[in-house]
């Protein structure tokens, strides 16, 4: 079985701080890691390939460091990994970035399942993955926690919802964004981080991916972020204090005043 | 400090970093106070190839030495000594085979320990032969292609848990030590028992036991080396291993510290934090500086054992003692400086406190540590 994972490269911070001149993030003094929904994708798809037998190619788009993320999946179970990256892809917005990977996949010779984190933790849209579907034609599960079945032809996957789960059979390949529930990634192994030192990476330029240059990086992208701000805090309550009584006195002249 | 580490040794170090901070600190406090044997933790070490960072490539390690455990075991001691001991102990029992063993014993057992699916133990301490190692009372009789085991071993440490055993006895007891040897014994071998668990000041993840043998047969090529050797292959076992506990010492020695630092900067009292405090910054100056005077000497004795040097049963007392001594002053002042929460199971500070005395107290006692010590310089000056 082909399992494909798609990673990406983030911040190492909980605390996102955004450029307020460009609205991007500063990424300057902040370590790279990789998004932790990803982490699970990685791990999922390392499990399927110890189910299944295959093999599992990690594949990321960004800057040249990104290279070490790739390196980091190999530590962990992956057997390759492809790096995307080129000039023209700067700008890309989830839309370019599903299109440019979509290409990359489709460049791969074939695949059974691709696996994403449902979210990447700085830009928190969880737009990719079934974006990356939507370019390849291929059906696509979200939040998936529980792979509970899966062959060279289907699978059957359980699908959070926020008041349980559904149970989807989809027949393959497929694209399924993993929620944390998923699994308990491994700790890195000193031989998969040896293999890994070592380990060559595929890396693809535009030119490579042979994709339309008018659908890559910032023309291609039909969104433009207009505005990254951080929300006010919220003010701080009004405190009333008294007698039981008296505070819900009060309370009821203050709700009848702002007219409730 | 800039320890010079190759490049595979900081990956190594990192990695067990990360797992005793995201794997054993948070479950540190629950193992001291069940008692339980760590088995998930073991497993993950085993996962990441920890256990054979120090052993040859051919029998599946990754082809370090005793630095490599050092730093594993370091950094496992940092988050807990009592797990950290299901290592460092399996390392304990394996040094046996590593240095002594036979093509045929290293090829049959290393394997196994390397990739963490087995553990071992070294079995030589009894009821009455702690220090005096010498008047051990297991005995192995020669019986055609076996030995009969018979004897009392006590407080070996991961008993029950481990499978694979370096035992000695007496095989020639008119001889003394000159009549012990060195036996692999398996668990499960028909004569073999294990006594109930002991209960420990600390280290109380890590499980203590008797093995127990009684008419147990073991085939005669589990003997190491030869008949005679046991004493030898046990005295090179421990000065191989003891830079080991001086890393175990260093670890908890840091973990106590980390606690102390943390809380130090947080504590405010009359109006400013503690570490704004001269009497709280010079406790803290002197001990980040014996840990790493302690940590140079553990590195560097591990250093000098895997140069491959002849004699280092001085260097390694050195070593064992000093880091031990210096983890039990830390802790002791890293629940000073925490006052009643140090003195509290809440908080982390006692449970360093606790097992750092135990590195004071086995793979000989440091008290013993200074008589090969003298005893060594003392040799040194007659031959000049």
């Amino acid at each position: 079985m082909n399992i494909i994972v798609c990673i990406k490269q983030v911040p190492n911070t909980t605390d996102v701080r955004i450029d307020p001149v460009t609205n991007t993030l500063i990424r300057d003094g902040v370590e790279s890691v990789i998004n932790p929904f990803d982490a699970y994708a990685i791990e999922e798809a390392v499990r399927i390939k110890e189910r299944c037998g295959g093999k599992v190619t990690a594949i990321t788009m960004g800057p040249p460091q990104a290279e070490n993320a790739l390196k980091e999946a190999i530590g962990l179970g992956c057997d390759e990994g492809v790096l995307v990256s080129d000039r023209k892809f700067a700008g890309s917005d989830t839309w370019a970035t599903s299109y440019t990977l979509a290409c990359a996949i489709e460049k791969l010779e074939t695949y059974d399942v691709i696996l994403c984190g449902k979210q990447a933790s700085d830009g928190d849209t969880a737009q990719v993955g079934p974006g990356i579907s939507t370019h390849l034609d291929i059906p696509q599960v979200t939040y998936v926690k529980k792979i509970s079945e899966i062959n060279e032809k289907s699978a059957k996957v359980e699908r959070m919802t926020e008041e349980g789960y559904d149970v989807v059979e989809t027949p393959l390949p497929c694209l399924f964004t993993v929620v944390k529930e998923i699994n308990t990634p491994r700790m890195p192994s000193l031989k998969g981080m040896m293999r890994a030192k070592s380990a060559k990476i595929i890396k693809w330029t535009a030119a490579d991916l042979e994709a339309d240059p008018a659908a890559l990086g910032l023309d291609g992208s039909p969104t433009r972020v207009v505005k990254i701000f951080t929300p006010e805090p919220r003010k701080g309550g009004e405190m009333i204090s008294g007698s039981p009584a008296e505070v819900a006195k009060e309370l009821a002249e203050l709700l009848k005043g702002e007219v409730v | 400090m800039d320890y010079l580490l190759s490049e595979s040794q900081v990956m190594i170090r990192d990695l067990a970093r990360k797992i005793a901070q995201e794997k054993i600190k948070p479950v540190a406090a629950h193992y001291d106070e069940s008692e339980e044997f760590a088995w998930p933790v073991m497993k993950i070490l085993a996962e990441s190839d920890l256990f054979g960072v120090y052993l040859p490539e051919q029998y599946g390690g990754l082809g370090g030495g005793i630095l490599d455990m050092c730093l594993v075991t370091e950094e496992l001691s940092r988050a807990c000594g009592g797990i950290a001991l299901g290592y460092a102990g399996t390392g304990l029992g394996t040094l046996p085979i590593l240095l002594h063993g036979s093509e045929e014993q290293k090829k049959k057992y290393l394997p196994a320990i390397a990739s963490g699916k087995r553990l071992a133990a070294f079995c030589i301490t009894e009821a009455e032969a702690g220090s005096d190692a010498g008047s051990i009372k297991t005995t192995a009789r020669k019986e055609g292609n076996k030995y009969i085991l018979n004897g009392t071993k006590q407080w070996i440490t991961n008993a029950g848990e481990a499978e694979i055993y370096t035992v000695i006895a007496l095989t020639d007891k008119a001889k003394g030590v000159r009549g012990a040897s060195a036996f692999i014994v398996e668990k499960g071998t028909k004569g073999m028992e294990f006594g109930k668990k002991e209960k420990k000041m600390g280290i109380r993840a890590s499980a203590t036991r008797e093995v127990i043998f009684t008419d147990c047969e073991v085939p005669a090529e589990n003997l190491i080396s030869r008949e005679g050797m046991g004493f030898i292959v046990a005295m090179k076992t421990l000065d191989t291993s003891r830079p080991g506990v001086a890393a175990q010492a260093v670890g908890i020695a840091q973990g106590a510290l980390d606690c102390a630092l943390d809380y130090s900067r947080t504590r405010v009292q009359f109006g400013q934090p503690i570490s704004s405090f001269q009497a709280i910054q010079h406790m803290l100056a002197d001990m980040g500086t014996q840990i790493e005077a302690a940590r140079a000497l553990a590195y560097s004795v591990a250093r000098m054992v895997d140069s491959g040097a002849k004699s280092v049963s001085k260097e390694s007392a050195m070593a064992k003692l000093f880091a031990s001594d210096v983890a039990m002053k830390v802790a002791v002042d890293a629940v000073q400086i925490m006052g009643g929460y140090g003195y509290m199971r809440d908080y982390p500070a006692e449970k360093f406190m606790r097992d750092a005395k135990i590195t004071q107290i086995y793979e000989g006692t440091n008290q013993i540590q200074r008589n090969v010590v003298a005893a060594n310089m003392i040799k040194e000056t007659l031959k000049k």
